[in-house]
């Protein structure tokens, strides 16, 4: 039997061979990310965060619900032309993923990875293609203001008081179509990140805790694959924000990197300073309204030709918080290139 | 003015705990509830009551002073089961208030959050 060859390089890098396309994207957001700068490069901008719906967490399935079927729409595709959904989302027992694998009736693998969930569903989504098992992967993430501030923090009618460095979590979903076959950007590697922990307990300092990890995962990715910071036109972190932006910046620059214009963050780029969001965006949704909706747009544009998206991660939960434990962070890197 | 400057003073406290500390609103909140307690426990809530007026009275630190003046009162007249007995007796009014006020709002309102 022919071994088969192996893609595996170093300790976390994969380099598939015959890389699969990401060759559509469906992306609805909600009305204060519609005001943002990004706004204009979603298809769908909610008019309230309710959508109608009775609870908010319905509001959130109905988010990633119709993200799936724009992708769908916009691919030509029926629900029996896709092999796999892959899904995630922040909710408990990510359930907003797993109503919305009970709509499209695709054979569905959650994926439980913070706001790491879309690069690990397209990392994963590469794997399942590069490997032979399907021809055809849709991966799904989203997040809402209100259900996750009232899992994570405190009721939405409490009106608590945040201190300066707190995020604002995003209200959105993105789907991706990955295909065997283009046109699109290959999904060229993935490098997947270890768990990092420095010991931050503030669950209003999420950029600080997750910034590490995203320093750890890119050294992995640049030193495994042999390539510069260069290389790419653009290496965009998921929901680090304002503060752990700066902290990944300065971690970069003790290994040795300076990425200066080549980086930036979704959650930095998703609000107006006016729209009062502290640190800027968090939440799976940022990633996937940053790369799927605006990098998207200029990598068809051609504008963008090689993009590293690393998303982070914090994997802690309530329960874990008010114990008082630490928050482990999470980072995974894919690249996208013409 | 008393009552201004006084009411003003603990919530002074309250922003600078948040805002210099990590500690979290729930914390804050216990934190003024038993330091009221103690407070009243050693008799110097009621005379900061009696100089302030609501300045005193309003914030959760007499909430907590109410809880220790309930307990010490019932105490006094029937030992030591008094001090379980006697805690809610003070606080029952805002407890009740809290609990239907709360009801009410719900039916109106629908929370989602």
């Amino acid at each position: 039997m022919a071994k088969m060859s192996n893609q595996k390089v170093g300790n976390n890098s994969i380099l598939f061979i015959t890389p699969p396309f990401l060759s559509q994207t469906g992306v609805v957001i909600g009305p204060k990310e519609g005001e943002g700068p990004l706004g204009a490069d979603a298809d769908l901008v909610c008019q309230n965060l309710s959508l109608q719906e009775k609870s908010f967490e319905r509001a959130e399935r109905s988010l990633m619900e119709e993200a799936c079927y724009i992708t769908l729409k916009k691919g030509k595709l029926k629900k029996e032309d896709i092999d796999f959904f892959l899904a995630g989302d922040l909710l408990n027992q990510i359930t907003v993923s797993g109503f919305t694998a009970l709509s499209l009736q695709i054979p569905f693998l959650g994926i439980y990875g913070a706001c790491t969930s879309l690069a690990e569903g397209l990392g994963l989504a590469g794997i399942l293609l590069s490997g032979g098992f399907g021809s055809r992967v849709l991966a799904a993430t989203s997040s809402h203001n209100c259900s996750a501030e009232r899992q994570y923090r405190y009721p939405t009618e409490y009106g608590f008081q945040k201190p300066g460095y707190a995020q604002w979590t995003a209200t959105g979903a993105g789907a991706a179509l990955i295909d065997t076959e283009g046109p699109g950007m290959r999904i060229t590697s993935f490098t997947v990140g270890e768990i990092v922990d420095m010991g931050i307990t503030d669950v209003f300092d999420l950029g600080t805790a997750m910034a590490p990890a995203a320093a750890t995962v890119l050294h992995s990715h640049f030193t495994e694959l042999q390539r510069e910071p260069n290389y790419y036109d653009l290496i965009v972190t998921g929901d680090l924000g304002q503060v752990g932006k700066q902290v990944l910046e300065d971690l970069l620059q003790r290994k040795g990197y300076n990425l200066g214009q080549l980086y930036d963050d979704c959650g930095a780029m998703l609000y107006y300073q006016h729209q009062q969001v502290d640190a800027g965006g968090s939440g799976c949704a940022c990633s996937a309204i940053g790369v799927l909706g605006h990098l998207w747009r200029r990598m068809q544009k051609k504008e963008l030709n090689r993009v590293l998206l690393v998303a982070t991660g914090a994997m802690h939960s309530p329960t874990t918080s008010l114990q008082g434990e630490t928050i482990p962070g999470i980072a995974h890197a894919v690249s996208l290139e013409q | 003015m008393a009552a201004f400057v006084v009411g003003g003073l603990f919530c002074v406290v309250g922003q600078l705990l948040f805002d210099l500390t990590r500690l979290t609103p729930g914390h804050i909140l216990s934190g003024f509830v038993v330091g009221g307690g103690i407070l009243g426990g050693l008799g110097l809530y009621e005379p900061l009551i009696k100089f302030a007026g609501a300045g005193a009275s309003l914030p959760i630190s007499s909430f907590g002073n109410a809880l220790a003046q309930g307990a010490m009162m019932e105490a006094a007249r029937s030992g030591v089961i008094g001090v379980l007995t006697g805690m809610f007796e003070l606080t029952s009014t805002g407890i009740t208030a809290a609990i239907i006020f709360a009801f009410i709002m719900a039916l109106i309102f629908e929370p989602k959050g």
